[in-house]
């Protein structure tokens, strides 16, 4: 055995690679509930792209056969309904996940220097998740993948001069057709998966790079021993590969039980509207993207001439208070002062619908920047004060409020007193200022002091 | 290796020479792949007009019809939708039909049609291309309050529009629906798709 290895290591670093990710990786020994999302989104991928493969065995991407080639799938592949419910239940597993994942940066700053990189990298793996689910939404060609690949692709139509041919070559067709379903099946099986691929594994060599944070935002690597190994550091393999392992039974148990049980989930995993076969005459009454888009969905609904306009003066008289009262120097007043300007110009000149989008736009965007946005000198919500903590409270009702509120008609009452658009539009201004307001309320807010070492409770 | 006699601004240059050089021959074999994925001459091609017969359309009724791929809807109005038209003014984005991309010239006026009880618009929301569905109910019993004077209501995100497809103001969509060319070939036959009494290929 011990040959083996040495042959191998002579020609490829397999034990160092092994030591340096796993065995030798020392990972803070204080991880909690929140740190088994990670290795379980690594584990949906290879789920998604396991049952994927298989699906491509009996999928046709093409507008005539789509529908009944899914259906086919159900009803006469060996075991089909079981490789189709997986990828289904799978993506929308991908998105909770990924979801809790995300906020658990937020609640212990891992987001923070020196890991602005693997923050980034994050991001960039949920936009391209995103994309990768809006795709394959399509390629059932239901009633509800047709209309809302139609609503999405519009949304380039909002951008002047260019929005059309835009839209035109996204579709590949000047309205969703068999050659827009025959584009997105190769990105969705090919192109995107790769590139999602690819991100993760960046995304790991950063933080294999700099090191876990943890739930007291401390930095291990700060206290070592003589032999340079950090005091609060434990191998991640076997320590964490058989917590992981923990977190993955659970995880399966719960999958399954949605898999067998409720595969639908009463029309949020698969919607009704979907088992109808894409009818480009009508759209169905209740249209809505699934649940994990809702947020954005909302935000982009919430956008009508009135407010966009409301929101775009209060936001420039702010700019330019700032520009007014900021005690920096000459380059950030001209700087504040353009924006405001620009601002200005947007607002007579741009259209509710593009302001709609650069909306969607921004709320997704911002993520990218929050590294920079916290001023806070700490990183984790342990040692936070009031102010971070009840902004985040807000930001998470107002991102679970306006997924809910997406799923309804913008002009029913859902919450209470007000439409739904009216909720949107407040709760969209929350989940903006949890942003744009973090540079002053992180640095203003109350800390407590942060132990030299991780805690352990 | 040796850095003597090396000239270091003789190597920068051929370095930025070959950047950019290589730089425009990657835009250049890149160019066939993205212009692939623009409509093809297929898509391009289809798309002829189809002929309508409305002789069966009752008063104050909608027929859809698909032409290139999107619903067209055909509404026979009644004397009271058209009378209530005027009386939208105030609410309205573009009352008159300023907004030439959105109808033939023909069509530009508070009818928006040829015939004033004919209606024939585009079912697709100018917001982001739901196809809106009719509400043509006044009042209280439409659902949307006892000010409510009949049109279209698109459920995606909630745009409104009046009984000539034009669009109310406060609404996410910015435009009216759009008005496909189209011509009478007789009193109850319409050809969608084409306004040109000569019909060269489509």
């Amino acid at each position: 055995m011990q040959k083996i290895m040495t042959w191998i290591d002579d020609r490829f670093p397999l034990t160092k690679v092994w030591n340096e990710h796993l065995a030798q990786y020392y990972a803070p020994k204080n991880f909690n509930f929140w740190y088994y999302f990670g290795s379980l989104a690594l584990l949906v991928l290879v789920n998604q792209i396991v049952t994927g493969i298989f699906l491509t065995m009996s999928y046709k991407p093409d507008s005539a056969l789509a529908f009944a080639s899914v259906q086919y799938i159900m009803y006469d592949v060996s075991w089909g309904w079981l490789i189709r419910y997986m990828h289904a239940v799978g993506a929308s597993m991908f998105f909770i996940v990924v979801y809790l994942h995300m906020f658990r940066g937020l609640l212990y700053g891992s987001h923070r220097q020196p890991r602005e990189l693997i923050w980034i990298f994050g991001t960039l793996i949920f936009v391209a998740l995103m994309a990768e689910a809006f795709m394959g939404y399509l390629l059932p060609w239901g009633n509800m993948s047709y209309w809302g690949a139609q609503v999405i692709i519009s949304l380039f139509t909002a951008i002047p001069v260019i929005g059309n041919g835009l839209a035109q070559w996204i579709r590949g067709d000047f309205v969703v057709s068999d050659a827009t379903l025959n584009r997105f099946f190769a990105f969705h099986v090919i192109a995107l998966p790769l590139v999602l691929v690819a991100l993760v594994f960046v995304h790991l060599v950063a933080l294999h790079k700099v090191g876990s944070n943890n739930p007291d935002g401390v930095e291990i690597k700060k206290k070592k021993d003589a032999k340079g190994i950090p005091l609060d550091g434990i191998p991640f393999h076997p320590y964490y590969t058989v917590k992981d392992i923990v977190g993955v039974t659970v995880f399966l148990m719960v999958f399954s039980a949605i898999i067998f049980f409720v595969p639908t989930l009463g029309g949020h995993f698969l919607e009704r509207d979907n088992f109808i076969p894409a009818n480009i005459l009508s759209t169905p009454l209740d249209i809505h993207p699934l649940w994990y888009f809702t947020p954005f969905y909302s935000m982009l609904r919430a956008s009508t001439n009135q407010y966009t306009h409301g929101v775009l003066v209060v936001c420039t008289v702010l700019v330019a208070a700032l520009a007014f009262f900021t005690k920096r120097g000459f380059k950030a007043k001209a700087i504040t002062v353009i924006i405001a300007a620009l601002m200005v110009l947007g607002l007579y000149t741009l259209q509710a619908k593009l302001w709609g989008v650069i909306l969607m736009g921004s709320s997704i965007v911002l993520i990218f920047f929050l590294p920079w946005l916290d001023r806070s000198p700490v990183k984790s919500i342990r040692y936070r004060g009031a102010l971070y903590k009840s902004a985040l409270a807000l930001f998470v009702v107002s991102f679970i409020l306006l997924g809910y509120l997406g799923t309804k008609s913008p002009d029913a009452v859902s919450l209470f007193l007000f439409k739904n658009l009216a909720w949107g539009q407040v709760l969209t201004l929350v989940y903006l200022a949890f942003f744009v307001l973090m540079p002053w309320y992180t640095k203003i807010d109350k800390t407590k002091p942060v132990p030299e070492r991780v805690t352990t409770k | 290796m040796s850095e003597d006699g090396v000239d270091r601004g003789k190597r920068r240059f051929l370095t930025a020479l070959t950047a950019g050089v290589g730089t425009v021959g990657i835009v250049f074999a890149a160019t066939p792949f993205v212009l692939s994925m623009n409509p093809s001459a297929r898509a391009r091609a289809a798309g002829a007009p189809v002929d309508v017969d409305i002789s069966k359309l009752e008063l104050g009724q909608m027929l859809v019809v698909g032409w290139r791929g999107k619903p067209v809807y055909i509404v026979n109005r009644t004397k009271a939708m058209l009378a209530q038209l005027p009386n939208n003014t105030p609410l309205l984005v573009d009352p008159f039909s300023k907004v030439q991309s959105q109808q033939p010239p023909y069509a530009e006026n508070i009818y928006r049609a040829r015939k004033p009880e004919i209606l024939v618009v585009l079912g697709v929301c100018t917001h982001l291309g739901c196809a809106p569905s009719k509400a043509f109910t006044v009042g209280v019993p439409s659902g949307f309050g006892a000010n409510w004077p009949g049109g279209f209501f698109c459920h995606c995100h909630g745009s409104k529009y009046d009984m000539s497809g034009r669009v109310f103001k406060n609404v996410p969509a910015p435009m009216n629906l759009d008005v496909p060319p189209y011509m009478y070939l007789t009193d109850t036959l319409i050809r969608i798709g084409s306004d040109k009494k000569k019909q060269g290929a489509a």
